[in-house]
């Protein structure tokens, strides 16, 4: 009885999440041992080398399914491969824009407006602590969505979770909001945090298991008291509707968006919605897919306040990083609706569009990085004015970023839209429909106005200027326009390879 | 040329002149007109081989392409024509280089370059082709929803006075529409797949079982799309704004041809998809019809400025086609679709000269000309005649086709038809109003140098009185194409025209 059996891994099918786990503690020691000069160019390799490899990994991988790569605490099917493609590639362009230092604070730890501070801005120093940083977060992010159990889901929402809070905080430009959005992050955070930790004890009393298929056996021939199930389903979904900022639960996302600097926003609002809606995916279409009476009419709601909300708000929004976070807020209103639909065109609706969306949500922010003046970014919308004279170019790649965002048809968003309001139309909640295309129709205002700001507005002279994109965030901004329109002309060969991939293994 | 591409060569040919314009040299503006001009008349004379090709008395759709584009979603390529549409296509590319060659300068002075204009100009040519052509609902509602990009930027890039604001106003709402549109396209959808599977082929839906509620649910869907690109009164308001901002060569699009894609969509979509809901609804959409007709009309009477008064004259013409396409007999149809041709010329000659004579003058408000007649004859002369076309006078295009309206809805619809008939009474007086004003009389200050059309003017305006005399004399050519598709379309939507009767009191 008491013979220690060793687990049996299988390495290979775990190796994206290693890898890039083993690259975030190799970056640990290069920025505690490697000389200060080279270490950004080192650390740059090093996370772009360990993304590209885990992408390879995944790759090859890439028809393999299996329920006992770690002792049944992940899922790797096709989903999950999905998924994690979509992060890494989100990944290796966030870092692309991460790596234009000019974002970040020289000295993080430093009070701001300290003497200190005033020392590291003028020593020029660079900080690079956040390469490994978002090594952990993306490690982290690859095992969400392929977490099979309730404390492999905690552990891997910790993992992403806690780097990101840091993150938040490392803008070099207005270091007091940075600051400030770090801890609203970080408390918010950690109250969602012991929510999803308490709904998973509620779930475990219930059914006795913490691993999703016990879950979902335990429904099925419903033994227990169905209260426990009810407040263990409603805890955790708080904690998962935090992450992916659905309203009530979206406070932080303009706070955070608009304080963090902005390459860490890009990642976080492309790449957290990736994983957090992958894994709410997950724990829906297999644990508490026969339970769907109890949390369908709740989440309906969600979805179409959230909807509501975030395209009502934006609206009123003078700031750019606001606007695009409350945009954000709508979609993720809108991906709700896919994971309501619960059927196999929601699987593939949602895995779609939350691919189409982080790239262009990306690219946006990365557009957002480029708008300057002389202390920083430009990020109040009024200063946009008259972009499209200064610099067409940027200023066209936004309008159609801003239009895929509004599902304009041969933009990706379109596609999205599309393919995901028919899977939950197709699921018999039509409400969520007809609010949902309302809601569009709504949000298409603000990112309409935008587009006039930046096109039919004459130039203010206040210094606000485009800068010459370096070579990485060209490569980003290009990527993610050419990916917009690719999927919304040709997107058959991505919706093909995902509705032939995935199905969820239980 | 293989006869199973017209319509993809058709289409694909301003686009290669818009990426032929996008690579000419920024400074050269002529050049840069010159090959919009050659390419719109390569087009205009492609699409007339085409219509040669096309067989009268065939109803089905013709010149028909089809390509699988995203197959996992049942969407085709798929485009193909039937009179209706054929004649709507002759109309789009016929207009095309004469608002090119009328507008010759009204590119100077918008926010971006000439060469942006004609970009936009001829992707908007190849976006409205699409939208007739396609069979194919998707594909339709691509274009539908794409062409709103270049008007977008044509109007509030090159418009005058308040042009942003129009420009948006105009998008917003042809949006929020489209996406009423998209709800009920996700519907068809869902339903084709519970059928038998996904398609959107626009054969294939009408054959798709549907409920009387979710019929009339979808209609309305579509309806209100339509309704606020045709415009129709209590959805118009955006025409006015629009039509005011816009350079008159995009004012003669707008409403000449995109407004056209409200009331082509009403026979193609509403009425093959939806027949029994179309017949619910008729008696709502008439009343719609008829205060348009008569709201326009009043509205105009009252308006101050050239351009405004010319939209506000198209909302009530639009209530003519409208009554004509729900009165559900063939002479209404045909009526309608005439109508629409007619309407495209008509508006077309009236808004190009009063785009010249405001451009003269610095102003479109009526009351700033005054005796243009003795100063500019041929400019009155042409605004006279265009505004006779537009009040419908015998022997001018307009009136066959107001004439076969007003029948074709009396013998279904008699009191429709009467209050509609006061809509010509009205007519007389926003025409003549203005005309009077700005023609006759002394010549008023601030009008006594005015230049009189020049040779590129005239070139201009005199196919648009050919085509209005011609087919106010000889409408058959075209009536013969209209007529077996209107025919078939009262057929498909499950009607056929009343038969005279005798009246049984006098037995």
């Amino acid at each position: 009885m008491d013979t220690f059996v060793a687990p049996a891994l299988s390495y290979s099918l775990l190796s994206p999440i290693l890898i890039v786990l083993g690259g975030a503690v190799l970056a640990v020691l290069v920025e505690a041992f490697v000389s200060r000069l080279i270490r950004p160019v080192a650390q740059l390799s090093i996370t772009l080398g360990t993304l590209v490899l885990s992408l390879a990994q995944v790759f090859r991988i890439r028809h393999a399914s299996s329920l006992t790569a770690a002792m049944g605490s992940v899922a790797i099917d096709g989903p999950a491969i999905l998924l994690q493609g979509s992060i890494l590639v989100i990944a290796i362009l966030g870092v692309f824009l991460i790596a234009d230092q000019e974002h970040f604070t020289g000295l993080a730890a430093a009070i701001p407006g300290s003497s200190e501070e005033r020392e590291a801005v003028k020593s020029g120093e660079k900080v690079t602590e956040v390469y490994p940083l978002t090594l952990f977060a993306v490690a982290g992010m690859l095992l969400f969505p392929i977490a099979n159990d309730l404390i492999t889901l905690f552990v891997a929402l910790e993992v992403l979770s806690l780097p990101l809070y840091l993150m938040a905080g490392l803008s070099r430009h207005r270091r007091l909001l940075s600051q400030e959005a770090a801890l609203k992050y970080f408390l918010l955070g950690a109250f969602s945090s012991a929510f999803f930790l308490f709904g998973a004890a509620f779930l475990y009393g219930y059914s006795g298991s913490v691993s999703l298929a016990g879950i979902h056996d335990a429904i099925e021939s419903s033994p227990g008291n169905i209260v426990l199930l009810l407040i263990g389903m409603s805890f955790l979904s708080v904690g998962l509707l935090f992450k992916v900022s659905a309203v009530p639960f979206h406070a932080w996302t303009p706070d955070v968006y608009q304080g963090a600097p902005t390459p860490v926003t890009a990642f976080m609002a492309a790449a957290t919605k990736v994983a957090g809606f992958g894994a709410m995916l997950r724990i829906f279409y297999t644990a508490f897919e026969n339970s769907y009476w109890d949390w369908r009419p709740l989440l309906t709601v969600i979805a179409i306040i959230t909807m509501l909300f975030g395209a009502i708000v934006a609206i009123a929004q003078r700031d750019i990083k606001r606007m695009l976070a409350y945009s954000s807020i709508a979609h993720a209103g809108f991906l709700i609706t896919g994971i309501l639909a619960l059927n196999k065109s929601g699987l593939d609706a949602t895995i779609f569009y939350l691919f189409a969306y982080g790239i262009a949500t990306i690219g946006a922010f990365g557009i957002v990085t480029l708008v300057r003046d002389s202390s920083g970014e430009v990020t109040d919308l009024n200063r946009w004015a008259g972009l499209g004279k200064r610099s067409p170019f940027i200023a066209t790649v936004f309008a159609t970023l801003l239009l895929a965002f509004a599902g304009i048809p041969l933009t990706s968003g379109f596609i999205g839209k599309f393919t995901i309001f028919s899977a939950a139309f197709e699921s018999g909640n039509k409400a969520v429909v007809v609010v949902g295309v309302l809601s569009s129709a709504i949000a298409a205002y603000f990112y309409i106005r935008v587009i006039v700001l930046m096109f039919f507005s004459d130039p203010v002279e206040d210094g606000t200027s485009v800068v010459i994109p370096s070579f990485l965030t060209r490569v980003t901004v290009i990527a993610s326009f050419a990916v917009t329109i690719f999927l919304g002309v040709f997107p058959t060969p991505l919706l093909n390879f995902i509705s032939s991939t995935a199905t969820f293994l239980r | 040329m293989n006869s199973a591409n017209w319509l993809t060569s058709l289409g694909v040919l301003p686009l290669l002149g818009a990426v032929l314009i996008s690579v000419l040299p920024k400074a050269n503006d002529l050049l840069v007109k010159r090959v919009a001009l050659a390419t719109t008349l390569v087009v205009a004379g492609t699409a007339i081989a085409m219509a040669t090709q096309f067989q009268r008395d065939n109803v089905n759709f013709q010149f028909v392409e089809t390509h699988s584009w995203i197959p996992s979603l049942g969407i085709n390529y798929a485009v193909g024509v039937d009179g209706i549409a054929l004649v709507l296509i002759l109309l789009s590319v016929l207009l095309a280089p004469i608002v090119v060659l009328a507008g010759w300068n009204e590119a100077v002075g918008g926010r971006w370059s000439v060469k942006t204009f004609y970009v936009l100009m001829l992707v908007l040519e190849t976006m409205m082709i699409g939208v007739f052509a396609s069979t194919d609902v998707f594909l339709f509602y691509v274009f539908f929803e794409a062409m709103l990009v270049p008007v977008y930027f044509l109007i509030g890039g090159y418009g005058t006075g308040a042009r942003s604001a129009a420009a948006v106003k105009f998008l917003i709402y042809s949006l929020f529409g489209g996406l009423l549109m998209l709800a009920s396209i996700i519907a068809l959808y869902v339903l084709s797949g519970e059928q038998g599977g996904h398609t959107f082929d626009i054969n294939a839906l009408a054959h798709l079982h549907m409920s009387s509620m979710t019929q009339n649910v979808l209609f309305i869907g579509f309806f209100i799309a339509f309704a606020i690109k045709a415009p129709v009164w209590p959805f118009h308001t955006w025409l006015p704004d629009a039509a005011e901002a816009a350079t008159p060569g995009t004012s003669v699009l707008l409403l000449g041809v995109l407004d056209k894609v409200g009331t082509f969509g009403m026979i193609r979509y509403c009425l093959t998809l939806f027949p029994h809901a179309t017949k619910t609804f008729t008696p709502v959409i008439l009343v719609l019809a008829v205060i348009s007709i008569i709201y326009g009309a009043f509205l105009a009477i009252g308006q101050t400025d050239f351009k405004r008064l010319i939209a506000f004259t198209s909302i009530s013409h639009f209530g003519f086609i409208m009554m004509g396409i729900f009165a559900m007999t063939s002479q209404g149809h045909s009526g309608a679709t005439l109508y629409m041709f007619n309407h495209g010329f008509s508006t077309a000659a009236l808004f190009l000269v009063a785009g010249w004579m405001s451009s003269r003058r610095g102003s479109s408000r009526i009351a700033d000309f005054g005796g243009l007649q003795r100063v500019t004859p041929v400019m009155a002369w042409v605004f006279f005649f265009a505004g006779m076309s537009s009040l419908a006078l015998p022997g001018l295009s307009s009136f066959v086709s107001e004439f076969l309206v007003l029948v074709g809805t009396y013998t279904r619809y008699p009191v429709a038809a009467v209050i509609g008939a006061f809509g010509i009474v009205l007519a007389a007086l926003y025409i003549l109003i203005p005309v009077q004003r700005a023609l006759h009389g002394p010549v008023t200050e601030g009008n006594e140098h005015l230049l009189d059309l020049n040779l590129r003017e005239k070139v201009a305006i005199a196919p648009v009185i050919a085509v209005i005399l011609f087919l106010g004399f000889y409408p058959s050519p075209l009536l013969r194409v209209i007529n077996p598709a209107a025919a078939h379309s009262i057929a498909q939507a499950g009607y056929s025209d009343p038969l005279p009767s005798i009246d049984k009191a006098g037995k």
